[in-house]
């Protein structure tokens, strides 16, 4: 059976006209705001307009954060969007609409929903910031946490040492957030990238086509990469092959000749790091007609992979891997994403000897589509304290500069990727934040049922057409340039030229729980 | 190879309405009543016939049982009136140490026996103290463990209980056979029943369960259900006065405890005057000189020691107690120095909540662990402490279905083993003897604090919030 006939299912009338015009795959990485998709945002606030309301637009005239609007045209105002808006902080200004309205029709309260929001890593505060910056593709304003959460640990217990007067000559346009991803001067490509982050694999089955494209567009309009995860090389992914990264993981599903030799970079998946030491799982209900299509595998039939790679009982085994996947695509770059077990350092040196250009540390609480709970918990280490064990060991071993360092596993916002590369990463990879960007809650129902009922992680029809392709972009394009921006300005602020001059600058970084000595 | 243990699991529905965490509210006096309500939209069909069932009392809290909190109504609702809340009765049910999380999870596997399993990444703080501040280790290439769930390789889980001589020893040119042992498939004992539970059928059921899942059960002399008998159904009687040391019912048990006195040494002497094939273990409180005595009575040939932590794992001290981490740490060590750890077998009680701290446990040097608590929860008891202040029992225990018990009690030990075999695999570890204080195999939090952070930015605050 030819790969063609196996993929027919996937394919229908529009997705073929989609190959055919390679016009719709051109994209820009403008940002243009690109609201909320739910008629109810969520907020930390409320704003509630009372039936005392007159129509006198006093309130549209004075709110600087767009909560009340008329739209050209309209006669009635439309219902608040308090998700806009800054609460009581706003009082003190001139410009807040409790005090202006004649009516005084307008009230302020706390939304009881902003508590139930998130968790201890990803707070309210950083879903409600991120999907600000999804919307407007500029950092959010004053008074929204957007640098930590709160777990007590790690990333949210560093701190970024700003000096008092930095370079007065550092002017944000030369600084350059651009990183390399081939160091080791062989004959294979120049890699780089324009941001210091890149997509990490999330697969299709696990996750929605239409989230899929999304992401796989912005990472072209920014010139970086997505990765395809393991369930398999759609079509529709083709008019953007540049910018995806192929992934091998152990159930090889969608691992042919084509995939491989059409990747820029070619991705071992060893293990992932919210369930280190397990293989994937795709929960039955999704295993939908294409997804199974894709996987040749029985429909509503759940999707085990094994653990580990059966081909790869050594560290010569690995290196006989990665020879194959050199040998059939001669330009690409070779990554393996290993997860964080206390002996990290060891493993990123052999998979350096073996020939990989990138190790990519998959952190202990990277996403994931399903896994058990004990495992999302309990097994390998965080990545602070992997990045840091890597890059010393690196270091001291004189290969350090030959290889690239990624990291990945709870890289929220700018401020943990520069606390990362700050530890001596070169660079990170995101997942949970892009999703987040596209109306995720971390609610963790994605495994349940047909997956997501907000229709991020899901492949059931209904749902997957609850984001378009179009909104998906433009909201991580939008993230995207938030993110540089914010970069840029922490760069400047810390004086540093780029992100590659960043590497390694522990200087630069505190922890709220030590005494310097 | 010997057949793979297998626990077999079937559904045990709930008898009482499990308590959710999430639940939507709406403030129905603004509602527009469209006729395609977004509640019909209900992904998962448990706000789909709220319209139908609205004035049928037990049809509408229902829903805050069930939620699952995709938020997708509340975020469509065309008048914005919908809202999540925490279901205020999921905030009061367990304690500061079994959560009401851990609650949800234990009824989950003994409702269903399988691993709680879920989308996202981990969302729980940084660490935490006690287990949670220890991180398991993991194999990323070379490992002789398992293939798929379905596909697992035999990874064994089974444990030794007794004394091991570390070599033979000979009498007059004879070989003097080697002391009694018991084989417990899971390195788990059901431990005896607190006070709080004693009431019929729950010890029988604990007993029963243990018998049919070939585990062994503690269970107070004066309390041996009627129709058990100890050989049979493997109960390990805990002699806890006079009258049972010496009485003969006992004497066919292949396995007694009795609690830890000084000069213990003669009503051990006594029981295996009795029987020499009697397994004989000493219960003890963990406090600070637990390491201490550990080491003597492991010198006098004791078998079997049992420390027994409080509910929460703590030892008994007047101040600052240890978490069991810290103290099986520390008599595990000690006992090593002592060349007497291989001898001596160790059960740990008390603060054994989930799974993953029967793994920690045993990972810190315990051979194995004994429960309790997380039985009572399977059984849905939410720990609210009724029965302790005379009220009448939440979820009338009394009156549960022994069989039933017993299913649910399975179901939760068949959930514990698939995911001690998780954490093996994931490990690469294929014995769970060989697991035993192998802290090459998980990381604590301190050590990496110390290892990794410390020289890059300082020394670490004594007393620092970790959460």
């Amino acid at each position: 059976m030819s790969a063609s006939t196996i993929n027919k299912p996937v394919q229908n009338a529009a997705t073929e006209e989609f190959l055919d015009r390679p016009e719709y795959a051109r994209v820009t990485r403008d940002v243009k705001p690109m609201p909320p998709r739910y008629r109810n945002e969520l907020g930390k606030f409320r704003v509630h307009r009372s039936s005392e309301c007159k129509q006198c637009g006093r309130c549209v005239e004075v709110c600087r954060y767009g909560v009340h609007n008329r739209p050209d045209g309209y006669r009635l105002i439309i219902r608040p969007f308090d998700y806009r808006c800054i609460g009581p902080d706003c009082e003190k200004t001139d410009t807040c609409c409790l005090k202006t309205c004649p009516q005084n029709a307008l009230s302020l309260t706390t939304n009881p929903v902003f508590e139930t929001l998130g968790d201890y890593r990803w707070t309210p505060e950083l879903i409600t910031s991120t999907w600000q910056m999804a919307e407007t593709g500029h950092a959010p304003g004053q008074g929204r946490e957007c640098e930590t959460g709160a777990s007590g640990g790690g990333f949210d217990r560093i701190r970024l040492r700003f000096p008092a007067t930095p370079p007065a000559d550092l002017r944000p346009e030369d600084i350059s957030t651009e990183i390399h991803l081939n160091r080791r001067n062989d004959s294979r490509q120049r890699l780089k990238i324009d941001v210091p982050w890149y997509g990490g694999g999330m697969s299709f089955g696990s996750t929605s086509i239409n989230a899929i494209l999304s992401r796989a567009r912005s990472a072209k309009a920014w010139n970086t990469l997505t990765c395809t995860g393991e369930g398999g090389y759609v079509d529709r992914l083709i008019p953007y092959a540049d910018y995806v990264i192929t992934q091998v993981a152990t159930g090889l599903f969608g691992v042919r000749e084509e995939t491989i030799q059409r990747a820029p970079v070619v991705e071992f998946k060893y293990a992932q790091g919210a369930k280190p030491g397990l293989g994937g799982h795709l929960l039955g209900d999704k295993n939908t007609p294409p997804v199974a299509a894709m996987r040749e595998a029985v429909v509503g039939v759940p999707l085990f992979s094994p653990f580990p790679f059966h081909s790869v009982y050594s560290i010569e085994d690995h290196k006989k891997h990665i020879d194959w996947i050199a040998h059939v695509n001669p330009r690409a770059l070779i990554s393996a994403k290993v997860s964080t077990p206390a002996d990290v350092d060891m493993v990123a040196v052999g998979s350096y000897y073996a020939g990989v250009h990138i190790v990519h540390l998959d952190g202990s609480y990277g996403g994931t589509g399903a896994a058990p709970n004990i495992a999302k918990k309990n097994i390998a280490m965080p990545i602070e304290y992997g990045i840091s064990r890597v890059h010393r060991f690196l270091v001291a071993e004189g290969i350090r500069d030959a290889v690239t360092v990624i990291a990945s596993g709870g890289i929220r916002n700018p401020y943990d990727i520069v606390k990362s590369i700050a530890l001596g990463a070169d660079g990170v990879v995101i997942g949970t934040a892009e999703v987040v960007a596209l109306g995720c809650i971390r609610c963790g129902n994605c495994e349940s049922g047909c997956g997501c009922p907000r229709g991020i992680t899901t492949t059931a029809a209904g749902y997957c057409d609850r984001i378009s392709i179009d909104w998906g972009t433009q909201r991580l394009i939008n993230l995207y340039n938030a993110w540089r921006e914010m970069l840029v300005d922490i760069l400047c602020r810390l004086g540093v030229e780029s992100v590659a001059a960043l590497r390694g600058r522990t200087d630069l970084l505190y922890h709220l729980d030590y005494e310097p000595e | 190879m010997p057949a793979k243990y297998h626990i077999h699991t079937h559904p045990a529905r709930p008898r009482f309405r499990p308590v959710g965490k999430f639940g939507i509210v709406d403030w129905r006096e603004d509602c527009a009543s469209c006729h395609n309500c977004v509640k019909r939209a209900c992904a998962y069909g448990f706000y789909r016939e709220e319209a139908d069932t609205l004035h049928d009392e037990i049809g509408y809290l229902d829903y805050i049982y069930q939620c699952k909190g995709c938020l997708s109504c509340v975020q469509d609702c065309t008048k914005g009136i919908l809202t999540r809340i925490v279901n205020p009765e999921y905030k009061r049910i367990g304690d500061a140490y079994y959560t009401p999380a851990i609650l949800l999870a234990t009824w989950y596997q003994a409702d269903t026996g399988r691993i709680p399993v879920s989308g996202a990444g981990y969302g729980g703080p940084f660490t935490g103290s006690g287990f949670d501040s220890m991180w398991t280790d993991m194999s990323e290439i070379v490992r002789p463990t398992r293939d798929g769930i379905h596909g697992r390789e035999y990874i064994n889980t089974s444990v030794d209980i007794g004394r091991k001589n570390d070599h033979l020893i000979f009498e007059n040119g004879n070989l003097i056979p080697s002391p009694p042992l018991v084989v417990s498939p899971l390195p788990i004992l059901f431990e005896a029943v607190p006070e709080r539970w004693l009431r019929e059928p729950i010890p029988a059921a604990v007993s029963k369960a243990a018998a049919q899942l070939e585990l062994f059960s503690v269970v107070r002399s004066n309390g041996i259900p009627a129709d058990l008998s100890v050989t049979k159904d493997n109960i390990i009687p805990l002699l806890d006065g006079v009258a049972a040391l010496s009485d003969e019912t006992f004497a066919s048990a292949s396995m007694v405890m009795i609690p830890d006195r000084p000069l213990i040494g003669a009503d051990v002497a006594a029981l295996k005057e009795r029987n020499p094939e009697q397994i004989v273990a000493i219960r003890l409180d963990a406090s600070p000189d637990t390491a201490k005595r550990a080491v003597e009575l492991a010198g006098k040939g004791v078998e079997v020691l049992h420390l027994v932590f409080d509910s929460h794992g703590r030892e008994i001290a007047p101040v600052k107690p240890r978490h069991a981490r810290d103290v099986i740490r520390e008599v595990h060590g000690a006992l090593v120095k002592a060349g007497t750890r291989d001898q001596i077998t160790i059960i740990v009680s008390g603060g054994i909540a989930q799974a993953e701290h029967m793994a920690k446990a045993i990972i810190c040097g315990a051979d194995l662990v004994a429960i309790d608590i997380p039985l009572m929860i399977a059984l849905e008891c939410r720990l609210c402490g009724e029965c302790d202040r005379g009220e009448r029992c939440q979820i009338a225990l009394e009156e549960i279905d022994p069989q039933f018990a017993i299913e649910r009690m399975i179901n939760l030990m068949g959930a514990w083993h698939s995911q001690l075999l998780e954490l093996m695999g994931a490990m690469g570890i294929r014995e769970v003897r060989r697991l035993r204080g192998e802290v090459g195999r998980c990381m604590f939090f301190e050590d990496l604090e110390r290892e990794i952070f410390a020289p890059l930015f300082g020394t670490r605050r004594e007393g620092s919030v970790t959460i």
